[in-house]
């Protein structure tokens, strides 16, 4: 299935999605699969200042543990306290439900540094491949 | 390692159908999970799930000195077994290390069934065409035959309803060989998931039919990733993981496993007779968090500052929806209510050691200790 086209993706497997100079932040379907039941999402407060590409939390699916990597400079937010009960949302809706962060941005030329959605799915092919 | 060289199961072909996903393990091909780990796992729980254990090593044994010539490599008196009964043993080293950890069925007067770890199974052939004498004959049966694990509250008569009528009765522990198809069908009431249910070993073109049998009637497909979280939350210990040449029975707290008093003599005595008399140095202990975070395999365990264990197997408890784990303590922190702490990634995630098992039926009156414990 292909990637949403209004967002933009990180190789980490994030995706933004940028509305009025805030961004929303979460994982994607293809990052989700891989890593099956997600049982925690450690998120940080709410104003902290997150990097583009540097860690912003962890993710913990039943199998292993990953970092979160922002796509975004900005102090984050708002997040997705639903997470906390229930991270399974992250399995059910990567591109809804199971979101993460809302970061205001700093810079938002960063997004030029994005894979678009075609980008994003070739990038995909060429790693369930390799 | 390339993935060439990766053994297959005669399940194989029934796993790619069913889109499973695959990964190496312990030099084979294995599905990982069909559906997802969480939801096989309550399969288990709830209903009744099967498990492609084909993997793990069977050797026959049989011969006038099988008995007396497992007595002599296995931790518990394997001779003592009727025919039709099966136990959980160990094969120690002279030092009382754990080579493997085996489940033993006596088939008939002079033949043995040994189940073994993936990983271990030839070590355990090597190990017993090394000691077993003249009269006890090996016959390796892991690439002819396929083997199930159906597990399940529902497991049993479900088998029973699709299979065998006779499986519905059997004991837990004991084992039969029964006609099934063109041939013969063996099973055994055993298991590594902490729910009851059955083994079962064809011979290996008998599988598929088996599987699809065993599908047909309700059976969830599951994987290696739930057959990890089941036997954790069971607290069965993993070799490779929890147990290794460094790890002796009492450490594990499986002494049900060791016979030391029926006068007869095996490999590794000698040492376990000190271990029982002087006390283990160390305990595997049940560890279970108090507040979120996940503790994972090799994660240091503190009390206070001090670093006093490691992790062995860690993970999240689809059952209780908090994260568990085990690990060597010393005896007097690995007592029940003691606090402690899992640095999870250099934070410290609060934890309590917990009484065996973490989870157990609620219908049943009889669980044991282990009923097997192969991976």
């Amino acid at each position: 299935m292909p990637s949403p086209e209004d967002l933009r993706y990180t190789r980490e497997h994030e995706w933004v999605r940028v509305e009025d100079g805030v961004g929303t932040v979460g994982i994607t379907d293809y990052a989700q699969d891989q890593l099956g039941d997600i049982v925690y999402v450690k998120l940080p407060p709410v104003g902290t200042v997150v990097r583009q590409m540097e860690p912003f939390g962890e993710i913990e699916s039943v199998k292993a543990v990953s970092d979160l990597f922002s796509p975004v400079s900005g102090e984050v937010v708002e997040v997705n306290a639903e997470l906390e009960e229930r991270p399974e949302l992250v399995n059910l809706d990567p591109y809804g439900q199971g979101w993460m962060l809302r970061v205001r941005l700093a810079d938002p030329s960063e997004l030029e540094r994005l894979m678009t959605a075609a980008e994003y799915d070739a990038y995909v092919a060429q790693e369930m491949q390799g | 390692m390339g993935e060439t060289s990766l053994l297959r199961t005669p399940l194989y072909p029934e796993h790619l159908r069913l889109g499973a996903r695959m990964v190496p393990f312990a030099g084979w091909e294995m599905p990982l999970q069909f559906r997802g780990i969480v939801e096989e796992h309550h399969a288990v729980r709830r209903a009744a799930g099967m498990f492609d254990v084909s993997h793990m090593g069977r050797f026959e044994v049989q011969g006038p000195e099988a008995a007396a010539g497992l007595r002599c490599l296995c931790t518990y008196a394997v001779d003592r077994l009727a025919p039709g009964q099966g136990h959980y043993s160990f094969l120690c080293n002279e030092s009382g290390g754990i080579l493997d950890d085996i489940y033993v069925f006596r088939l008939a007067g002079e033949r043995f069934l040994v189940v073994a770890n993936a990983a271990n199974a030839d070590r355990v052939r090597g190990w017993l065409e090394a000691h077993l004498p003249t009269g006890a004959r090996l016959v390796d049966r892991h690439r002819s035959t396929a083997m199930i694990a159906v597990q399940g509250p529902r497991a049993v008569e479900t088998c029973a309803a699709a299979l065998v009528p006779a499986l519905g009765s059997l004991p837990r522990r004991a084992c039969l060989e029964v006609a099934w198809g063109e041939g013969t069908l063996f099973a055994s009431r055993t298991g590594y998931t902490g729910e009851d249910g059955l083994e079962l070993v064809v011979e290996a073109e008998t599988g598929a039919p088996l599987w699809q049998r065993l599908l047909a009637a309700g059976v969830v497909p599951c994987g290696l990733g739930a057959r990890d979280t089941l036997r954790l939350e069971a607290a069965l210990p993993l070799y490779g993981q929890d147990i290794d040449e460094s790890v002796n029975p009492f450490e594990l707290g499986l002494a049900f496993a060791v016979s030391l008093d029926d006068g007869a003599t095996f490999v590794g005595r000698q040492a376990l007779l000190r271990v029982r008399e002087q006390g283990p140095r160390r305990l595997l202990a049940c560890l279970r968090a108090t507040e979120r975070g996940i503790m994972r395999a090799g994660y240091p365990i503190y009390r206070g500052q001090d670093e006093v264990g490691k992790v062995t197997s860690g993970g999240y408890s689809p059952t209780l929806g908090v994260s568990i784990g085990m690990g060597f303590l010393p005896p007097p922190l690995a007592q029940p209510g003691t606090a402690l702490t899992v640095g999870v990634r250099g934070r410290p995630l609060p934890v309590r050691v917990v009484p065996r098992p973490f989870y157990r039926p609620p219908r049943s009156g009889q669980r044991e200790e282990a009923t097997s414990a192969q991976p």
